[in-house]
Formats: C-alpha cells, sequence, structure tokens
C-alpha cells in the first residue's frame, strides 16, 4: 500500500470508531481484526476515548455459560435468603455499554445466536431455573478478531448485525498514534455527544448504497440499513445539515467495502446495462408505489426528470467507487481467486469452543433423578435445587439447623449421549491420474455415503488433495448443504501428494478423537502417489512417504478404508490399505452402494 | 421490542407470509418452520403475524386461556369453575405468541412447582410453564435447530399430542398444549431431526430478495419504522385490518368448503409420485389447500389451490436424495408441472 493509501485507510478505522462511538446500540457493534498486541489497545484505548467516561466496557468469557449470561439462580444469595434470588446476567449488566468479545473467531455458534437473538430484541428474555423475567439489553457488541486461517471465522450471524468491519493488520503502532493525534486536531468542537436526530436520507441517497452493495455482491439488507444509518451519522459528524455523496462514500467505504463478495463489474458495463433508476419505479407493485408518493413527493419529481436521472447514476457511481477503492487488498486477491475458495470458511464449520465434559459424546442436559452407572451428579445444580427450600426444612425437627438440607429429589443428574458420534473423514484424491479416471464417480459415492451419515447424524468432513497440496475444505459439519456444495466444487488435475492427504487425515482424525469423538478415515485414491511430503515429485519416495504416512495411521488405531477408484485393482492402493490396516476396496468392483455398505459397517 | 413491524408492510416473501396466514386460518395445518437466509425478516414476520391475528375469547383466569366451549380437553382449573358456575366468565384476549429463547431450562418449559408459593404460604401449586402459555396460540423458536436435545425432545412429544403432561417435584399435572410451532433457521447450522421436521405442517425457503427496487424498499420501510414506529403503524393499519378481516372470515367459512374428489385424487397422485411417507402429507396437504380456498374466499378447493400450497406442504417431507443436486422444492415443483400441464 502506499502511504496515502495507509493514511486513508486509518483514517476511516478511527472514523468508524468515532462514529460506533455516538451510538453503540444502534449501530449493532464493531468487528477489530487484529492479533492482540499495543496496535489493538491504542485502537481500542480511542474508542474508548470516544465513548466518553460514562461506558463501563465488560468482557465476555467464551466458556460463560446460559446463567451468566442471561441470569439465572443466584446460589449463595438464595441459600442465604431461603428463597429464590435471581441474579441477572452479563447481557442484562452491560445495557448502555459495551460488550467485547475477545477472540470472536472462537465463539461458538450457540452462544453467537444466543447474543444475536438478545440483539435483534433489545432485551434480555429469561425462562431459566423457575424465573421468567425480562430486562432491557441494549449494547455495542465489539468483537475483537484474531483470525490467523480461513477455518476460523467469526459467527455469520453476529458480522451480519454489526455495522462497521476495520482490519488494523499492517498499521504500524507509529501511524495509528499520529493518526490520532490528527484525527483529534481535526475534531469538530462540541464534540460532546449531543444526542440529535441525523438528517433523513433521501430516495437517490439509498438508491445509490442499494445499488452499490448489489455491484459488490453484499446480500444482507441488514448492511443496506447499516450504510445508510452510517451515511446519516457521518453528516451529523461533519455537522452537516444533508447527507451529501460524500457521507454516502463514507458509508460505502466503512460497511459495503468490507463485506464485499465480489468484483463490481466495470464502469463502461454498468453503464450499458440499463440502469435501475429508470425500471425500478414502475416494476415496483402499486402500494410501493403510492408510498413514495406520500413519502417524498419532492424526490419523486425528481426521479421523473432526465437531468437529475444522470445525477442520480453519478452519485451512483461515487459512491461505488469509493466502496471499491476500499475493498481490502487481500479480500480482492481472495475474490480473484474464485468462489469455491471463498465459500470454504464463510460457513458455520465446527470452529469455536466445544463444551467440556468429563463423559464422552454430548451433554444431553440436567434432569432430575438418582445418579446411576449412566448417568452422574450434577453437584451445581443439585445445589441450585435443593437451595430454594433450605428454610422451610430447617423448620422441620427431622433435620438439624444449620446444614445443608439435600433430599432425594434434588438429585439432579447429568445425562450424556451413551453412543460417541462418529465423524467420518473424506480424503478425496482429486488429482489428475484420478480425476482422468473417475473423480465424477468418487464424488457420486461420498455423496451417497453422505446420505448415510445424515440418516445416522454423524458428521462427516472432506479433505481433498492435488498438486503439492491436502487441504481440509470442510470442517467437521452436520450439514448435508455444506458438504456436497464443498464436493461440487472441487476441481481436479495434478499431482497425487497422498502422505500429505494422509498426514491431514491423521490430523483431523487425532483432534476429533480429542473431542470425544471417534474419527473413521475414508481414502478414496488410486495410490499412485507422485508428491512426497515435502512437496517435490517423485514417484519412488513419494510411495515410501505414503506408506509410512499409512503406517502412523495404523499405529494411531484409527479406522480407516481405501477406496481404490483406478480402473483396475491396483496394487499401490492395496499396499496402502495394508500398511494403515484398513479396509480395502476396490470401486470397479464395489458399486457406490456397496461402499456405503460397508462403511456403514464400520462406523 | 414494544411495537412489531406491520404484517403487511413486509417486503415480498409472500411464500412465508402465505404460510403463516394458512396456519393462522387453519392451526389443524400444523406449524411453519421457516429456513432461509440471514436478515430476511423471519423474526419480523412472526412477531408481526401476533400483532394481526384476530383476538381469541377465554376463560377468564384460566392460566391455559382455555375457549369456553371447549369440550375436547377441559383443563382443572374450567372443571373446577364449571361445577360452581353454570356460565363461565369470558374475555377476549390477544392470541399468545410465545418466544423459546435459546438457554431456555426444562422448568420453565413445561411448568414446575411454584417455589415462592411452596415457601411463603406452603401451598403446593403448579406454574405453568411456557407449553401452558403458548396454548391456543403460537410458539416461536428461533434458531430452531442450535435448540438443546432434551428441550426438541419435550416439544416433539406436546406438539403431537396436544396435551402437556407433568410429573415431578411430586407434582402430577396435565394440560392443554395445543400450539402452532413455528421455527426459523438457517439450514447452514445443521439439519433438524426428522421427528421436529414433521411436526412442521409447512415449510418455507426464504431467501434475500435481489432485484433492487425491494432492497430499497426494505431499507426505505425499516427505516421510516425505526424512526417514527407509531406512525408507520398508523400508515399500514388499514391493510393490517384488512388481513385480519380475512382472517376471520376464512375461519368462518373454513368448515363449510367442500373438497371434491378430484382434487383428493389429485393430491394423493402428487404425494405418490413424490414419494413422500405417510399420510400426513397428503392431509396436511388438503387442510392447507382448503385454508387457502377460504383465503381466497372460493366456494370449493380447485387444483389451483392445490398447486399454490403444494410445494411448502411437500416440501420438507421428501426423502433425502443426496445425488439430486436440486433442492426439494424444485422436486416439488417438477412434479407439479408433470400432473398439471398448462
Amino acid at each position: 500500500m502506499r502511504q496515502d493509501q495507509i493514511d486513508d485507510a486509518l483514517n476511516d478505522a478511527l472514523l468508524a470508531a468515532a462514529l460506533f462511538a455516538r451510538n453503540p446500540s444502534r449501530f449493532g457493534g464493531i468487528r477489530i481484526v487484529s492479533s492482540a498486541g499495543p496496535v489493538r489497545d491504542c485502537y481500542l484505548d480511542f474508542l474508548k476515548r470516544c465513548l466518553g467516561p460514562g461506558v463501563v466496557p465488560r468482557k465476555l468469557p467464551l466458556n460463560i455459560a446460559d446463567d451468566r449470561l442471561f441470569g439465572g439462580l443466584d446460589l449463595s444469595a438464595t441459600l442465604q435468603a431461603g428463597r429464590p434470588i435471581f441474579n441477572r446476567g452479563l447481557l442484562a449488566e452491560v445495557n448502555g455499554g459495551l460488550l467485547i468479545v475477545p477472540m470472536a473467531e472462537r465463539l461458538s455458534r450457540g452462544l453467537a445466536a444466543r447474543i444475536a437473538a438478545v440483539m435483534d430484541r433489545r432485551r434480555v428474555y429469561v425462562q431459566r431455573d423457575g424465573f421468567a423475567t425480562e430486562s432491557t439489553a441494549e449494547f455495542g457488541l465489539v468483537l475483537l478478531d484474531e483470525r490467523v486461517t480461513d477455518d476460523e471465522q467469526v459467527p455469520a450471524e453476529l458480522v451480519d448485525r454489526i455495522t462497521f468491519q476495520v482490519d488494523l493488520e499492517g498499521f504500524s503502532y507509529r501511524s495509528l498514534e499520529d493518526a490520532i493525534d490528527l484525527f483529534a486536531a481535526a475534531l469538530p468542537n462540541d464534540a460532546s455527544p449531543v444526542r440529535v436526530d441525523p438528517p433523513e436520507s433521501d430516495d437517490g441517497m439509498i438508491h445509490a448504497l442499494c445499488s452499490a452493495a448489489m455491484a459488490l455482491g453484499v446480500d444482507s439488507l441488514r448492511a443496506l440499513s447499516a450504510a445508510k444509518r452510517v451515511s446519516e451519522q457521518s453528516a451529523l459528524w461533519f455537522s452537516r445539515l444533508t447527507i451529501t455523496p460524500e457521507d454516502a462514500a463514507i458509508a460505502a467505504r466503512l460497511v459495503l467495502a468490507p463485506r464485499a463478495t465480489r468484483r463490481p463489474v466495470e464502469p463502461e458495463e454498468t453503464s450499458s446495462e440499463p440502469q435501475p433508476p429508470a425500471d425500478y419505479a414502475p416494476s415496483d407493485n402499486d402500494r410501493t408505489q403510492s408510498e413514495q408518493d406520500s413519502v417524498n413527493d419532492q424526490s419523486d419529481s425528481a426521479l421523473d426528470e432526465p437531468t437529475s436521472l444522470e445525477n442520480l447514476n453519478d452519485l451512483d457511481e461515487v459512491v461505488l467507487g469509493a466502496a471499491k477503492a476500499a475493498i481490502p487488498a487481500g479480500l480482492l486477491s481472495q475474490l480473484l481467486s474464485g468462489p469455491t475458495m471463498r465459500r470454504r470458511g464463510s460457513g458455520s464449520g465446527r470452529s469455536g469452543v466445544q463444551q467440556k465434559s468429563g463423559l464422552r459424546g454430548r451433554p444431553l442436559g440436567v434432569r432430575s433423578g438418582l445418579p446411576s452407572g449412566r448417568a452422574r451428579l450434577s453437584v451445581i445444580d443439585t445445589l441450585r435445587a435443593a437451595a430454594p427450600w433450605q428454610k422451610l426444612r430447617a423448620g422441620s425437627t427431622a433435620y438439624p439447623l444449620g446444614r445443608l438440607t439435600i433430599m432425594a429429589e434434588d438429585f439432579r443428574i447429568q445425562r450424556f449421549k451413551a453412543r460417541s458420534e462418529t465423524t467420518t473423514i473424506f480424503a478425496v484424491d482429486a488429482s489428475g491420474s484420478s480425476a482422468l479416471h473417475r473423480l465424477a464417480e468418487a464424488k457420486g459415492a461420498v455423496e451417497l455415503l453422505l446420505a448415510d451419515c445424515y440418516v445416522r447424524r454423524d458428521q462427516v468432513a472432506v479433505i481433498a488433495f492435488r498438486g503439492k497440496r491436502a487441504e481440509v475444505i470442510l470442517p467437521p459439519t452436520r450439514s448435508l448443504v455444506r458438504a456436497k456444495r464443498s464436493l461440487s466444487g472441487l476441481p481436479g488435475g495434478g499431482g497425487t501428494p497422498l502422505a500429505m492427504a494422509i498426514d491431514a487425515s491423521l490430523q483431523l482424525a487425532h483432534s476429533i478423537a480429542r473431542r470425544g469423538e471417534t474419527p473413521l478415515i475414508v481414502m478414496l485414491t488410486d495410490g499412485k502417489a507422485n508428491v512426497g511430503r515435502d512437496g517435490e515429485p517423485g514417484r519412488a519416495h513419494a510411495q515410501v512417504d505414503a506408506l509410512r504416512a499409512a503406517q502412523q495411521v495404523a499405529i494411531c488405531g484409527f479406522a480407516a478404508m481405501v477406496i481404490d477408484t483406478s480402473p483396475q485393482p491396483s496394487e499401490a492402493a492395496q499396499k496402502i490399505a495394508t500398511e494403515m490396516h484398513a479396509r480395502y476396496l476396490p470401486l470397479p468392483y464395489a458399486g457406490a452402494a456397496e461402499v456405503s455398505r460397508f462403511v456403514k459397517a464400520m462406523a | 421490542m414494544a411495537v412489531a413491524f406491520p404484517f403487511s408492510a413486509i417486503v415480498g416473501q409472500e411464500e412465508m407470509k402465505l404460510a403463516m396466514l394458512v396456519s393462522t386460518v387453519d392451526p389443524g395445518v400444523g406449524g411453519v418452520l421457516v429456513f432461509g437466509d440471514r436478515g430476511t425478516g423471519k423474526s419480523t414476520a412472526v412477531r408481526a403475524l401476533a400483532a394481526i391475528l384476530p383476538k381469541m375469547t377465554a376463560v377468564v383466569g384460566c392460566p391455559y386461556a382455555c375457549a369456553p366451549d371447549d369440550t375436547r380437553s377441559r383443563c382443572e382449573f374450567c372443571g373446577q369453575l364449571k361445577k360452581s358456575q353454570a356460565r363461565l366468565k369470558t374475555h377476549l384476549i390477544p392470541v399468545p405468541v410465545i418466544d423459546l429463547p435459546l438457554g431456555v431450562t426444562e422448568d420453565r418449559v413445561v411448568g414446575a412447582l411454584d417455589l415462592e408459593r411452596a415457601l411463603s404460604a406452603g401451598v403446593k401449586a403448579f406454574e405453568p410453564g411456557l407449553l401452558a402459555r403458548a396454548n391456543r396460540g403460537f410458539l416461536y423458536i428461533d434458531e430452531v435447530n442450535l435448540l438443546e436435545d432434551h428441550i426438541v425432545d419435550l416439544l416433539i412429544d406436546v406438539a403431537a399430542s396436544g396435551e402437556n403432561v407433568v410429573e415431578r417435584e411430586g407434582l402430577s399435572v396435565q394440560h392443554p398444549a395445543r400450539f402452532v410451532l413455528v421455527g426459523s433457521g438457517n439450514p447452514e447450522e445443521g439439519e433438524l431431526r426428522p421427528q421436529l421436521l414433521d411436526r412442521f405442517g409447512l415449510s418455507v425457503d426464504v431467501k434475500t430478495p435481489q432485484d433492487l427496487g425491494s432492497r430499497i424498499e426494505v431499507v426505505k420501510r425499516r427505516d421510516a419504522f425505526e424512526r417514527d414506529p407509531q406512525a408507520f403503524i398508523e400508515r399500514w393499519k388499514k391493510e393490517d385490518n384488512k388481513i385480519r378481516r380475512r382472517i376471520t372470515v376464512a375461519r368462518e367459512r373454513l368448515e363449510s368448503i367442500p373438497v371434491p374428489d378430484a382434487v383428493l385424487e389429485r393430491a394423493a397422485e402428487l404425494c405418490m409420485k413424490l414419494g413422500t411417507d405417510g399420510l400426513r402429507g397428503e392431509l396436511t396437504l388438503m387442510r392447507a389447500a382448503r385454508a387457502y380456498a377460504a383465503i381466497q374466499g372460493a366456494k370449493e378447493v380447485m387444483s389451483t389451490h392445490l398447486k399454490t400450497v403444494a410445494t411448502m406442504a411437500l416440501r420438507h417431507r421428501l426423502r433425502r436424495n443426496p445425488l439430486d443436486d436440486t433442492g426439494s422444492g424444485v422436486r416439488v415443483e417438477r412434479a407439479l408441472s408433470e400432473l398439471f400441464p398448462v
């Protein structure tokens, strides 16, 4: 980046913080992409300065339990008072302030959905532990995104609900500090937050933002509303009475550009297309038309005039141009590499914190009942159940005073799913030799297996290997939709880095096993390795590497199978299977149905 | 959120709106499952629906808001009242639309012992939960695929039987819990348990509108609503009232609308062609078609009605075929166009 570009980017980042601080809950939140360090701290300090002294930010620990998040029974207070005492949760406590989420890329889906629901309603709605209460929860969310790889993503439902996204990677501490000084010097004198209503956007402005969003492939409707709000707040910030194209451009840079999913079409093409302003009004239904009439006669008549139509087009271009210039450099290169690459990390996956449990399998919740072999006593929940009763029980003579009285009906047990889940890892050979033969058939077989996994509620993961790499194109998921999508976008061609593929499968299998689930490795390959572990081509040493990797699988004792995709059963694939202690299945003889039967038998 | 966005002001999403109206007119159709993109107004539509529902008559003081003329299942409360009073006192109340938030605990779903009363008065009283409050109304679950399994188990049972049986903390209570289940979610978060899927009568897919005109309109209306909710609601009041009247009229006419044998045959043919499991699909399809005919003010159910609701009634009942890349909605439509050539 050139120096002036850096300066502009810095200034935008600061402007984002300043605008956000004006009304955090209205803007929803800000995502700050940056590793932990002085630059981020400096930026956060600036944000706090903008907010003023009254606002105390609260941190959200990733392992927060529902009773602290929403509120619930206060154990010690309940024991003392002898009646159920409610303890407000974090979301209610942070009302009017900032909620900071460190390591937001590790946020679990469940937690993200809970926060999103509260943000939508601006209220916490508690139905827990015998309490049914509601309280206001208006807060701004600060998502600190420290992701390194694409595998980790801040949950999309939260990103969708926040307005600003800034990327601090690439800024130096010095330049940020200098920029803050400059920014503060240029502040309007009356920087004290005066809450006045921002000026209203007219139709042309909304049109410009919406069409820029379409050109950039910004799908979300929330982003549109957010962009509009930012343009209004920006006008207010610069003490302008109406919203100028400059404000719309700021909104495009701050809100739309970071969400771009495609490169806008070049201006020549855009202008040759029939531009929307001419045809968008008639395409609306009558109700819309009449509404427009009633809302704004002026702008409506303005739309009819050809001269202002041109102005509208100009405005559209200003806004789109601003957004285009502000698309982060890394994002653009990702966009260039095509949609299939990008899609990979955008969904949910299973990143984020897994609830650790002492037992294997998923916890199924707490129930009342006596602990037995299959169920474990949940001490805290048992205490919680007994707490409100203490006063009553203390009155009866059967129980001595000053002791906790716990009766059989208080016992709460934690239940776990008895059978641990299986995650099937498909390592699909997409190399040239395989692709020539039967990549399509292999895909078909995998899809059939996916159907089985769906029925069993198992998870699947897909690793593809070709050329010089083996990569996880689908982290373990239960979503059939995503699995199918990741497979259909799989390109073929290149060498066969079999050793790398086995290594990658093994690594994934280990991480699955650590979660208390059972991995099953299914390799679909012709076994003709020709790229070694080091990425160097060469049949001989690639075979040796592959066999060595296969032995590792056998040592670790993971269940595996090798599906031979070559036209005739090949010795190479057989050898790999033997070393892996895996079941060997040549595809030509075993039809897709046969393969699926074998996997079923093994899972 | 104190006031809801007006139902009639929701831009587009006709299928979702229709599905909600159909299940409002005939709750027997079963619930509505709304799957789709983020920010398409799924929750907005549910809350908006709550605001346009015609009020219902309920027994005064009944924790389950029983209808006075309900003979199918009588709750204990109304049973007691009936002994002492000849005529039950009634009042008009809004139809409950109850949120089932994530992180809800079992005791609040099914109901539990009222601790306050137990401690202060020593009375063993039942404190009804969300299922009780949702009786005769709607139970809304946002992010339904993230709901914990043990809560799902409870729902599956109650949604099928229409009755909530509580056996806990020394209580033994049974009360009516007939509600329309409305769920929304994002398919990328994972699939739903087939049993839960089956409890939803209708299923719709919502997509973010892709044409500039409606996108602009969404932003404008949202903005107008945020600036002055009261004025905005006032502006759409007439439209909302119109829908409310249509619901009322359709409900009254529902029972009197005949379903001709020819249409019944068509429905059966369609289900056979698609290979839907069991009879539930066919039944739902018929009820939905009849409700739609009632909304349309038709004299009898015609095949056009069947066609309109077929996709939403059958979409989620097809067997998964992973080799077929087309969505199940497309498969229903394909079968439809074969059955009803234009």
